[in-house]
């Protein structure tokens, strides 16, 4: 790694005695040698293990449960279903008001996704828990499932979430969220080109070395203590709270070492019901994916679709973007609105465009919940937004790289959303790629600056 | 047939923070009686280091060496609220949090140590070795080990303070949009070089050049780690990953690392890292949050590098040899 210390260095005050410092880490011997604890560590004594039952079914109503033989399944100490959930229908956001709760902790009637749980059994050791999953037996009505989040939008298609009512997420701006600036259809009638391409992602799995997990222990004074690697402690403890109806005071949560987080560990899944699992039992309680639930079960990355519509000028300047973004929530909403929305805001990427139009929608189909990942709302986008801009400069027979520098953000430029551009650095990084990867452009670019007299 | 070369260029930006504010976290510092110091939060380390760089931010605004600072945190009996470890948002906020907090415990101690040496506490600075000292009269001096103790046993004082940050939130306006985002952004430019084999669609990458502006690199080695790390992680988004490879169909998902794809050592690219730092406004010694957006560029960069390689575009990720490969017999017949 090399610091270019002589980009922007009168606005930066060096010679600090710790910041700046190449420390090593306080962490990293225990690393490297096994010896950092982490939450899987707490082996307590007489702890069982809980293994859900699962939905074989993309979409399916549930007529009945029958836990009976599982209950005598040697080893067993418990069968939990929906009935046992205080407050089983929840959203995580419902903590900064965006809701409304659609998801329910065990299946209540109806299964949406393929994988989704329907019973929770407590087993005194992970191999009886397995097998006795197998033997609830749920009967499920088959119901039709959409998957395509074209079909998903379509009159008539299933419906795959009642809590919406419709197979996309209502924000208060309607069907999407909007961003609306300048005049698109006056910037395409100026256009010398208009170019609109469509493209799309699939699903992508955090990989975390650790999966997601928990071990909960009741501590005999009405309070459980709960060791996790949730990436956001005290949202976790606050919807825990609310799912269990449970005072905040009665729970207590230790973490903060994790193996990988990369947005996966910030749905409230395993949690609420291992604390459920403690209390009804009195016994801790240890709740762990194995790598097939990492993989399959727990929150992907939202596939997307974005259309991006173009008008471009002979000389190289994009006078009109329109934007159309969808994200596959999946079942449920999760992180997903915010997501999409995040999208909105991010569009039409680091250019100075005088004229935007941005739809962003949250759309549910019946596959696995997705939701945070590294980058959400922004890296699919940008994948998108960067290939379309070689794109636009292959058509106007442009460098790809000068085309940039030419549509570039600069301090004080008006952005889509209406915040003035502050702090920009794009032209900056784009001329020491230019010099680092022996790419050459016009000396004009390499003279630009993201400061502008005045701003 | 043939290998054949091609390269591409993406630039990007990218949002520090939760999109819209509204994500406060929380801090807590407290010497001890010989004079270490305590950073209680709520904050998670999920691998990337956040407790070394939190111990950084603490060490340099009291004016001690990090092996001082001791942190507690991610136990909510004892630390104060954190949103998250998520969004690039914990140095920002947290690192906030922990300045404000180290900023009122400091000023606590350089009363303290007025008071042992009879001078006004505007008068000391810290040599940031543990020692506090007169300025322009450098020999009169005192330990913060001796201030410490005296605090404690002689003066009774409490050499603490509280940290707060909280961007207010943001609402966007319905009609047109108009909302705060965030208060910084970083910035990457990455050039990315390929070998296609037009006869079996695979991709080798050769090199990814990346250069980044994050602000302020406040320990030069982490951030090198996770900007290596995330640029690793944009390569496997281009070619390799998901848990759905014949989406939108739900079939053939992978369970476990022999079935999903990602690259092994021996598929990653010669990586550089060059960074740039644009000190932001409200960020703590300017520092933003460069850890989603480092996985970010590589991405088209590499789509863009195929394309110039064999002349086919590729608009669905992954970049698999058999969507190559359909691309190029499509490309044949015309």
């Amino acid at each position: 790694m090399e610091l270019r210390k002589d980009y922007f260095a009168d606005v930066r005050k060096d010679g600090l005695h710790e910041i700046g410092q190449p420390r090593p880490r306080l962490d990293s011997p225990g690393h490297v040698t096994g010896k950092t604890a982490y939450f899987a560590d707490r082996i307590l004594p007489g702890m069982l293990h809980l293994k859900m039952v699962r939905s074989p079914h993309h979409h399916a109503r549930i007529r009945s449960i029958d836990t009976s033989e599982a209950e005598k399944h040697p080893g067993v100490v418990k069968v939990l279903t929906a009935k046992d959930v205080p407050h089983n229908v929840y959203t995580i956001l419902i903590l900064i008001q965006i809701g409304p709760e659609d998801e329910t902790v065990l299946a209540d009637g109806k299964v949406r996704w393929k994988g989704e749980a329907v019973a929770a059994v407590l087993a005194e050791t992970e191999r009886a828990a397995q097998e006795a999953a197998a033997k609830v037996k749920v009967d499920y009505e088959v119901l039709p499932a959409v998957f395509d989040m074209e079909e998903a939008l379509k009159p008539g298609a299933p419906l795959v979430n009642e809590y919406h009512g419709q197979n996309y997420y209502l924000y208060d701006s309607g069907e999407c969220r909007k961003v609306r600036f300048g005049d698109v259809d006056a910037g395409f009638a100026e256009a010398d080109h208009i170019l609109e391409q469509t493209y799309q992602s699939s699903p992508i799995e955090h990989a975390p070395t650790e999966t997601t997990g928990c071990v909960v222990a009741p501590e005999g004074n009405d309070r459980f203590t709960c060791y996790t690697n949730t990436q956001a402690m005290f949202f976790t403890l606050d919807n825990a709270s609310i799912i269990l109806q449970m005072p905040g005071s009665k729970l207590h949560f230790v973490g903060g070492t994790v193996g990988g987080g990369f947005g996966g560990k910030v749905d409230v899944i395993v949690e609420p019901i291992a604390i459920l699992a403690a209390k009804l039992t009195g016994r801790p309680v240890s709740f762990i994916y194995s790598r097939e639930e990492e993989m399959q079960i727990s929150s992907p990355r939202a596939a997307e679709k974005v259309v991006i519509k173009d008008g471009v000028m002979k000389d190289g300047r994009i006078v009109a973007r329109k934007v159309t973004g969808y994200t596959d929530a999946g079942a449920y909403s999760r992180h997903s609105p915010y997501g999409a929305q995040k999208g909105a805001a991010h569009y039409p990427g680091p250019y100075t465009i005088p004229n935007v139009w941005i739809d962003t929608y949250c759309v549910y189909t019946n596959r696995t919940p997705s939701s945070a990942m590294r980058g959400f709302g922004v890296t699919i986008g940008d994948f998108a937004l960067e290939v379309q801009m070689d794109k636009l400069a292959r058509l106007i027979g442009m460098d790809p790289l000068e085309f940039r520098f030419i549509n570039a953000y600069r301090d004080g430029d008006m952005k889509a959303h209406r915040q003035p551009t502050e702090g920009a650095a794009l032209i900056e990084c784009m001329q020491e790629a230019s010099r680092a990867a022996n790419w050459p452009v016009a000396d004009k670019y390499m003279a630009m600056s993201s400061y502008r007299k005045g701003a | 047939m043939a290998i054949r070369r091609g390269r591409g260029v993406a630039a990007i930006n990218y949002p520090t923070g939760m999109n819209l504010g509204g994500d406060p976290t929380q801090a807590l510092v407290h010497s001890t009686p010989t004079g270490n110091f305590m950073v209680t939060l709520s904050s998670v380390d999920l691998g990337q280091g956040m407790k070394q760089i939190m111990a950084q931010i603490c060490a340099e605004t009291i004016g001690v060496p990090t092996d001082r600072v001791i942190i507690d945190t991610a136990d909510t009996d004892t630390g104060p609220h954190c949103m998250g470890t998520f969004a690039s948002r914990g140095t920002h906020r947290a690192g906030n949090a922990v300045i404000q907090a180290a900023k009122e415990a400091r000023q606590v101690m350089l009363e303290v140590a007025a008071e042992e040496l009879e001078v006004n506490a505007s008068d000391l600075e810290t040599d940031g070795q543990g020692n506090i000292l007169v300025k322009g009269a450098p020999q009169k001096s005192i330990s913060i080990f001796d201030v410490a103790l005296s605090a404690h046993f002689k003066r009774g004082r409490s050499i603490s303070g509280r940290g707060m940050f909280l961007i207010p939130r943001s609402y966007p306006e319905k009609e047109t949009g108009a909302m705060k985002p965030s208060t910084c952004y970083a910035h990457a430019c990455t050039v990315a070089e390929v070998e296609v084999d037009d006869e079996t669609g695979e991709v080798t990458v050769l090199s990814v050049k990346n250069v980044f502006e994050i602000g302020r690199a406040l320990n030069p080695k982490m951030v090198e780690q996770q900007l290596v790390g995330g640029s690793w992680m944009g390569i496997s988004h281009a070619l390799y990953e998901t848990t759905e490879p014949y989406y939108p169909n739900r079939d053939h998902g992978g369970t476990d690392f022999n079935q999903y794809l990602m690259p092994g050592p021996g598929d990653l690219a010669e990586t550089e890292i060059i960074v740039l730092e644009r000190p932001s406004a409200d960020g703590p010694f300017g520092a933003k949050g460069p850890g989603e957006m480092c996985a970010n560029p590589q991405i088209p960069a590499v789509a863009n590098a195929v394309f110039d390689a064999v002349g086919v575009r590729i608009d669905t990720l992954p970049i698999t040899p058999e969507r190559i490969l359909r691309a190029l017999k499509a490309q044949a017949a015309g």
